[in-house]
């Protein structure tokens, strides 16, 4: 996993509640067996006027010109402002792939669906969860203001518009720790193997049916 | 010490290791695994030259890509098939349970799990799928994950959390004729929200979750996702127990009795405190039908398509329209005016024998409307099935001009070739009303089994209890 620390990015806004995972990335993707290459099918329904396919070429599809990432102003954004309830339905990992292969390390919301946001943390993207008030207020901001960036210090757990404005975030300590060091679950949880035998000889004399 | 509510007791007989700041290392008793979310796992795996922790927690079935039909042809769909065979060889190659396509076990994952017994009270269940929440209807812990835990979970047993809030949702009170499980799980979302449980565990108690019957607790629990929550659960009774008895993968004899013991503490205690309670009252709860895109854009069905100048705030207005524009719906139609294209009546939220045997109730000695142009009937399993057509249900749906296909996912996701064509809307027994969820442009109207075969009779959607 890359680690996450500071980010200065363009910022793209996605003005709609309960952005659920069908629309991150549709179903016909997730019949891929490989974890990259979900980018250009990042919201395939809104941003393409055709019906996308797996293994279709994406480049001479008919963009939908509405939709937001595909105006000129947010080409190359990397930090995606959004409303509640970010994420939610399956537990597809498939759209954590498709944000962060398509650009996007941060995801600005007023909240997110408890395993999509988990996801994130294992794919390098920072969700930041913020008040409803302020995400509004950056909604207007991005909106009136061409090239609004925002720069993201995972490490101080602050926002900072381009005026100069420090907005903290919380963030899980022990989440924060691995995402900062790119670090690998599996290899934490193993330094425990000890403890996972143990507990496993314990439930086997008390619930054998399980073994 | 203070009452402990059922999920501090599952939560509590898992606990492996506790960091000082509450992230734990939870023990994971069943690993259900399918084809779509597990590729990648695997392969990280390989790569980092990792073995399974213990394969014999491991149960596979390939159920989101697999035909209804033809199942002697195989999968015509190249890139469906390699997902299937690359679970086939996966599960090969590292020694866990397959039920393959043709197994007459072979299934919904969440159908077959508790069909089988590999589901069972007490324990902690994950799956790379959402509704693994369905499984909590047990009494079990149960948790959707995705593919990085996937793996995780395959390499240590175990899974990273921290605890959620506990939520209690009592349903008091008995539940009108023609209302079912289904109207429950919708009544509540469209209560508390698709965001209400986020961040919470949630309980279903009282006296009408009581007296549902097992399926009926597990169409409940599978939409425990659709309010947000990870995991939904009910208490043991024995309901919950006698279901067990004789199932392949359950204990036999002096075991069974011995684990019914357990099970039966698997309650929350009397004095038991929850994070936050909602009550409904049984009686007032009405067959229910989503309008809109997301599971909370729901009425009963004597009411209206709302209008989004009734709505609460600015975000929600503007959601209000854009569900409107796509559904092809016009503010204060009354619901039992929409005409349906299509009917599906399957998917891990209602393709149990119960489900099957309230459609098949419906439909006998009737026809599907000239308007509807399929009306699909796609049993949860295989072994759903054979029950099915041991009970004569096959024959009455096609008789009533419905089609009777094979196990699996089918047209809830649209990942296999069954999935609507733009436009056309659908009366659907299945969880998720998205955008293009069953097939791009496609319109999804979310209702019970019955509800969906009366529609598929009348050509429209028609309240089941004047049926």
């Amino acid at each position: 996993m890359k680690p996450f620390a500071k980010l200065d990015g363009l910022v793209a806004p996605l003005d709609r509640a309960n952005v659920d995972t069908d629309a991150i990335i549709p179903k016909q993707f997730l019949k891929s067996i490989k974890r990259s290459g979900f980018g250009p099918n990042l919201f395939d329904e809104w941003r393409y006027l055709d019906v996308g396919e797996p293994g279709k070429s994406n480049h001479d599809r008919p963009l939908n010109p509405d939709f937001v990432l595909n105006k000129p102003r947010y080409q190359g954004a990397s930090v995606l402002l959004a409303r509640e309830n970010f994420g939610c339905g399956s537990s597809r990992e498939h759209a954590p792939w498709a944000l962060e292969d398509y650009g996007f390390r941060a995801i600005i919301a007023p909240s997110f669906a408890d395993i999509f946001y988990n996801n994130c943390f294992k794919n390098g993207i920072l969700p930041i969860v913020l008040d409803a008030a302020i995400v509004d207020r950056l909604f207007r901001q991005c909106e009136a203001s061409e090239g609004y960036a925002l720069t993201v210090d995972l490490d101080k757990q602050t926002v900072t518009t381009p005026t100069g404005e420090t907005i903290a975030f919380e963030v899980d300590a022990g989440r924060k720790y691995r995402l900062l060091n790119g670090l690998d679950d599996i290899g934490l949880t193993l330094l425990q193997s000890d403890k996972i035998k143990a507990y496993e000889e314990r439930r086997k004399a008390e619930a054998p049916w399980l073994f | 010490m203070p009452g402990r509510t059922l999920y501090d007791k599952l939560w509590d007989a898992h606990v492996v290791h506790v960091e000082p700041d509450g992230t734990t290392l939870l023990y994971i008793d069943r690993h259900l695994v399918h084809e779509v979310t597990s590729p990648q796992a695997f392969e990280g795996l390989k790569l980092a030259g990792r073995k399974p922790w213990r394969t014999s927690s491991a149960v596979a079935v390939p159920d989101h890509n697999v035909p209804t039909t033809d199942r002697n042809q195989g999968i015509a769909d190249p890139v469906s098939r390699l997902q299937v065979e690359t679970l086939d060889a996966n599960c090969a190659e590292f020694g866990i349970t397959e039920f393959k396509m043709n197994d007459i076990r072979q299934g919904i994952v969440h159908v077959i799990g508790p069909e089988e017994g590999l589901t069972l009270p007490g324990m902690t269940v994950v799956c790379g799928d959402s509704h693994t929440s369905t499984h909590g209807a047990f009494g079990a812990l149960a948790h959707g994950i995705g593919t990085s835990e996937v793996e995780h979970v395959m390499a240590t047993q175990c899974l990273v959390q921290k605890k959620s809030r506990a939520m209690r949702i009592r349903v008091e009170g008995e539940l009108g004729r023609g209302v079912t499980a289904k109207d429950v799980a919708l009544a509540i979302i469209g209560e508390i929200g698709t965001a209400g449980g986020t961040g919470h565990a949630v309980e279903f108690a009282g006296s009408a979750i009581r007296g549902l019957s097992m399926e009926g607790r597990m169409t409940l629990c599978n939409m425990a996702i659709e309010a947000g929550a990870r995991a939904g659960m009910v208490a043991v009774d024995e309901k919950t127990i006698e279901y067990f008895r004789g199932r392949p993968y359950a204990p036999k004899g002096e075991m069974f009795d011995q684990a019914a013991a357990y099970w039966k503490t698997l309650v929350s205690d009397a004095d038991a405190k929850f994070d936050a309670e909602v009550v409904l009252d049984a009686a007032k709860i009405k067959p229910q039908v989503t309008w809109g895109t997301s599971p909370e854009m729901v009425v009963t069905v004597d009411g209206k398509v709302p209008n989004p100048a009734d709505a609460s705030s600015e975000v929600k207005k503007h959601d209000w329209e854009r569900a409107l524009q796509y559904m092809g719906l016009e503010a204060g139609t009354p619901i039992e005016q929409i005409a349906i294209d299509k009917v599906f009546i399957g998917s891990c939220t209602n393709s149990r024998i119960e489900d099957l045997r309230e459609a098949a109730a419906v439909v006998k000695g009737r026809h599907k409307a000239a308007n509807v142009k399929l009306a699909m009937v796609v049993p949860g399993s295989g072994l759903v099935k054979q029950q099915a057509e041991e009970e004569g249900l096959d024959k009455v749906f096609l008789e009533a001009g419905f089609e009777w296909r094979e196990p699996g996912c089918s047209m809830c996701l649209a990942m296999n070739a069954d999935r609507l064509e733009p436009g056309e809307r659908c009366a659907s027994t299945s969880n998720r009303n998205f955008e293009g969820r069953q097939g791009a442009g496609g319109r999804t109207h979310l209702v019970s089994p019955a509800m969906a075969a009366a529609a598929g009779i009348a050509g429209h959607f028609v309240d089941v209890r004047k049926f």
